[in-house]
């Protein structure tokens, strides 16, 4: 944990939208990988809303943000893994019980955000504040 | 018993027959056809004609079904003569057969008009499954064919001769398409839509006669013009036949006179189907005809008592793409007409309304309603409260409400007269299931086949273990076989996926359906279609094929295998530069540099500076060569050459799989030309150009396409098969299971066998789509989407 986000008690610990591009480097209805600080999340457009994902498949890691868009879902290139970008789950094969992890999304100015969970490190430190609120 | 003779072994002979057979038994049943076939389905003929249907498919009846009911069936046998005193009937093999109970379902006849030399060679009418069957073999690419006649079943026939590759043109009497179904401006839509499927139309002209020696080889109109014609077909209409009701002596005007029983004027003759005259009323089309044979049927086995009162006539055109509709008198004579038009998209609707009832309906370019409007009319509906919304139904109810909301009495098949209530108790008493099923049990969806969908939508809601049996479409996105799918893109003109889908589809599509798509797109239009890359599996939108680790795979093309020091020292270079986890020669003649990240494929093509080898597509791959002539001693061709002159002429173009090839200059084939998907085989004095062979998945020894003299020759036969199987075959579709499902005589006959044009159109259609092409590696620096290639960094760091 950095020291800046400790002097921070509003964000520290707590979800953050995080701005990650203009909508237009995102083709509709395909995907894009961006770097999101360690993370590497697929970022699709459907038009009137984005959907973002963790850009790697749960069964042997292929890159989802490459994969062909079928209604909700997106089909992974590698073995066609079909993954619903709403929920994380996967559509096919039905046997899988994996999941991947989605991230809200918005737009604000032609920009898409992405919402990162709380750090866990960050959020245990912020429960304990948080605690002591509450008491 | 009793004697019953039934002439005509028709639809509607036999379908009252099947209703005696439900009353008590009391006849020896014999019936006289003078086709040599079983009773088939008439209505499918055009099926037939469009190579939709075989000839066997569309049997109603088979033999089996005459023996278990023990029905004494003589065909080929045309009844000549009645006796109605002596009550016998003769046949022209000079049998005589008495009766007790006469049935004449003898139908009608096509009207030949006075036109001269009908009698030539290769004209023919269409009513009969031979005269489809003499048709099928004088069709074929290149024929040209003219149809006399612009009615039902005149447009039908045209359709159907131009899917078989003939150049086809309609000639018509009257000044609009169909005018006894269509009000001029539907008729006009129509005529639109036909020359939009390449179907020549020429509306007021009379013609005259069909000039030719000995054969067919024009038709001559009043005007003075010859329309060339090596086939002729005449639909001008049909007449019923009546000359045995005028041998009985029976009641006859235009038809056999009937009346509400369908007793005729002799008390034991009866009459049913088109050949008889109800009202004054002469029906052709098949709904009216079941009916009364039901009548019939009471009447003469002595349940006398329903009554047939007319049938209120429609007509559906089966051409696929070209929807048109027509029920019920649309004539604006003391009617409200209610119309619906959009020109750009060719929809037509025009509802006529008396005294607050629907009176008749014409719809062009959308028939989906037409069950309701029907049901309108039948029922005779008061409509006075849905004045508002006769043309658009209240929106949002999806199927199973609309099956919910229709009546129990609600005719769903039109043709048989099969009720919503009929097909509910089939399901629960009869446990249908299928619609094979259904079919077996109630007949429903045998006639014309409209009723289909509604028939599968009333399975899908009602019946508790509905099977859907799978046709074999492209997907459940958009369900509809490769075939028709082409088809539709073709005809109505559609340019990109999205479309396609939203019109046709779920509107979303997936992986399968949308390459699928994409591909027939590119083809149809030559590359000029409205490219999409979403639609377009990851090696399509980057130009390399993805790794198992996500990086890619870089083939430059070398063509024919023959390469350069200063090539190969690039592609040194780049290996080094970027630290190429593995070089790898390929399987066919190339080098493969493994492991390139997406971001660097921009510049690593620049460093190479050669074209793409599209070693990562659904496309043209390459040529294998031997160095034939040049070096060895036993090379008789220039295999070399050749091959680098195929990869020039085949490269960039996208293929429904991929496409390998080779070129061997002498028979030792030692560059495997026989198991390729197109191979030159040289030998002295010429090539063998051989297609469909494989050795991957698949090991098959390839057919051989032709044999020729010259490189020129050998080039050009490579290229027709080339463009046959990007036009014909499905995607995902190898050239070896094509040719085996086309079998080799079929391709030949229509590559390169096939008559000049036909030839000249595939090469010109290859070279249009050769002229849009680009090497796609021109994206590394001209990219489509400024983010094709590169990855997207956040704007904001996450610790800011």
């Amino acid at each position: 944990m950095s020291h800046e986000v400790r002097q921070k008690p509003d964000t520290a610990g707590r979800p953050r939208w995080i701005p990650v591009t203009a909508c237009d480097n995102i083709p509709l209805r395909e995907g894009r990988a961006a770097r999101v600080g360690d993370r590497e999340i697929a970022i699709f457009n459907f038009g009137d809303r984005f959907l973002a994902v963790d850009n790697r498949c749960p069964h042997k890691g292929g890159p989802l943000c490459d994969g062909i868009v079928a209604g909700d879902c997106v089909v992974c290139p590698l073995h066609a893994w079909k993954v619903s970008l709403e929920t994380g789950a996967i559509e096919r094969p039905a046997t899988a019980s994996a999941c991947v992890r989605t991230y809200p999304t918005r737009v604000e100015a032609g920009v898409v955000l992405v919402e990162l969970p709380a750090d866990p490190k960050a959020r245990s430190a912020t429960d304990t504040t948080g605690g002591g609120r509450a008491a | 018993m009793k004697q019953l003779v039934v002439v005509g072994n028709g639809m509607t002979g036999v379908a009252c027959v099947e209703q005696v057979l439900k009353h008590a038994p009391r006849f020896e049943i014999t019936i006289f056809g003078d086709e040599t076939h079983v009773n088939y389905n008439r209505i499918l003929l055009s099926s037939v004609l469009a190579g939709e249907k075989a000839a066997d498919e569309i049997t109603l009846s088979p033999l089996e079904w005459y023996q278990r009911n023990d029905i004494r069936l003589r065909l080929g046998v045309r009844i000549v003569d009645v006796d109605a005193d002596l009550k016998t009937v003769r046949g022209d093999d000079g049998s005589v057969t008495s009766y007790d109970t006469l049935l004449l379902a003898t139908g009608s006849s096509p009207f030949m008009p006075r036109i001269e030399g009908l009698d030539r060679e290769n004209v023919f009418a269409f009513r009969t499954l031979d005269d489809t069957r003499k048709l099928l073999q004088r069709a074929g690419p290149g024929v040209k064919a003219v149809v006399i006649g612009g009615g039902l079943l005149g447009l039908e026939a045209a359709r159907g001769l131009q899917v078989q590759g003939c150049n086809v043109t309609v000639v018509h009497l009257m000044p609009t398409l169909m005018e006894r179904q269509l009000d001029p401006n539907a008729g006009n839509y129509l005529a639109g839509k036909m020359e939009d499927l390449g179907i020549r139309v020429l509306l007021g002209r009379t013609t005259t006669a069909v000039v030719g020696n000995g054969h067919a080889e024009g038709v001559a109109l009043e005007d003075g013009t010859i329309v060339e014609a090596d086939l002729v077909v005449v639909a001008a209409g049909i007449r019923p036949n009546v000359e045995l009701a005028y041998k009985a002596g029976l009641n006859v005007n235009r038809g056999i006179v009937v009346n509400d029983h369908m007793e005729t004027s002799d008390p034991d003759i009866f009459a049913v189907g088109e050949c008889v005259e109800h009202r004054g009323v002469c029906y052709g089309l098949v709904a009216p005809l079941l009916e009364q044979g039901k009548v019939l049927a009471a009447t003469i086995t002595a349940n006398k008592g329903p009554v047939y009162t007319g049938t209120i006539q429609a007509a559906k055109l089966k051409i696929m793409g070209v929807d048109v509709f027509s029920a019920g008198d649309w004539s604006e004579q003391n009617a409200e007409p209610v119309c619906y038009e959009d020109r750009a998209l060719g929809v037509y609707k025009k509802l006529t309304v008396r005294d607050g009832k629907l009176a008749g309906v014409i719809l062009v370019g959308d028939t989906s309603d037409s069950h309701r409007y029907m049901d309108w009319l039948r029922a005779q509906t008061d409509l006075s409260g849905q004045r508002r919304h006769l043309l658009f139904p209240p929106p949002g109810s999806d199927a199973g409400l609309d099956i919910a909301q229709m009546a129990e009495s609600a005719t769903i098949c039109g043709c048989v007269g099969v009720t919503k209530g009929a097909i509910i108790h089939a399901i629960h008493q009869e446990g249908v299931n299928t619609l094979s099923q259904l079919k077996e049990a109630t007949r429903a969806s045998t006639g014309c086949g409209s009723c289909t969908a509604l028939c599968q939508d009333i399975l899908k809601a009602v019946a508790p273990e509905f099977e859907e049996e799978t046709k074999r479409v492209i997907c459940g996105c958009v369900p509809f076989s490769q075939d028709a799918l082409r088809e539709i893109l073709r005809s109505q003109r559609l340019k990109s996926v999205q479309e396609v889908l939203e019109i046709y589809g779920n509107g979303q599509g997936c992986e399968v359906c949308k390459p699928a798509l994409s591909y027939m797109l590119d083809m149809i239009w030559c590359g000029d279609h409205d490219e999409d890359r979403s639609a377009r599996f990851i090696n399509d939108r980057v130009h390399a094929n993805i790794q198992k680790d996500g990086t890619f795979s870089v083939v430059p093309r070398i063509r024919g295998g023959v390469t350069t020091p200063d090539e190969l020292r690039r592609i040194a270079d780049v290996a080094d530069k970027y630290h190429v986890p593995m070089v790898k020669i390929t399987g066919s003649q190339r080098i493969d540099l493994l492991g390139i990240k997406k971001e660097d494929l921009p510049q690593v093509w620049a460093d190479l500076g050669m074209p793409s080898g599209q070693a990562y597509t659904k496309g043209f791959r390459m040529v294998k060569t031997c160095v034939g002539t040049e070096f060895c001693r036993f090379g008789t061709q220039d295999s070399t050459a050749a091959g680098i002159e195929l990869e020039r002429r085949f490269e960039q173009l996208y293929t429904p799989h991929k496409v390998k090839m080779a070129s061997v200059g002498c028979p030792r084939n030692c560059a495997e030309a026989t198991v390729k998907d197109i191979g030159l085989v040289g030998q002295e004095g010429g090539w063998q150009v051989v297609v469909g062979g494989a050795a991957g998945k698949s090991v098959r020894k390839a057919d051989l396409l032709i044999t020729v003299e010259t490189t020129d020759a050998a080039l050009e036969a490579a290229e027709l098969f080339f463009q046959y199987y990007r036009e014909q075959a499905n995607y995902l579709e190898r050239t070896y299971d094509f040719v085996e499902r086309f079998g080799i005589d079929k391709v030949r006959k229509e590559t390169v066998y096939a008559p000049a044009p036909v030839k000249q159109g595939l090469l010109d259609r290859l070279r249009k789509s050769k002229t849009r092409a680009r090497d796609a590696w021109h994206e590394g620096q001209a990219p489509v989407h400024p983010t094709q290639f590169i990855p997207i960094q956040a704007i904001e760091g996450v610790h800011a």
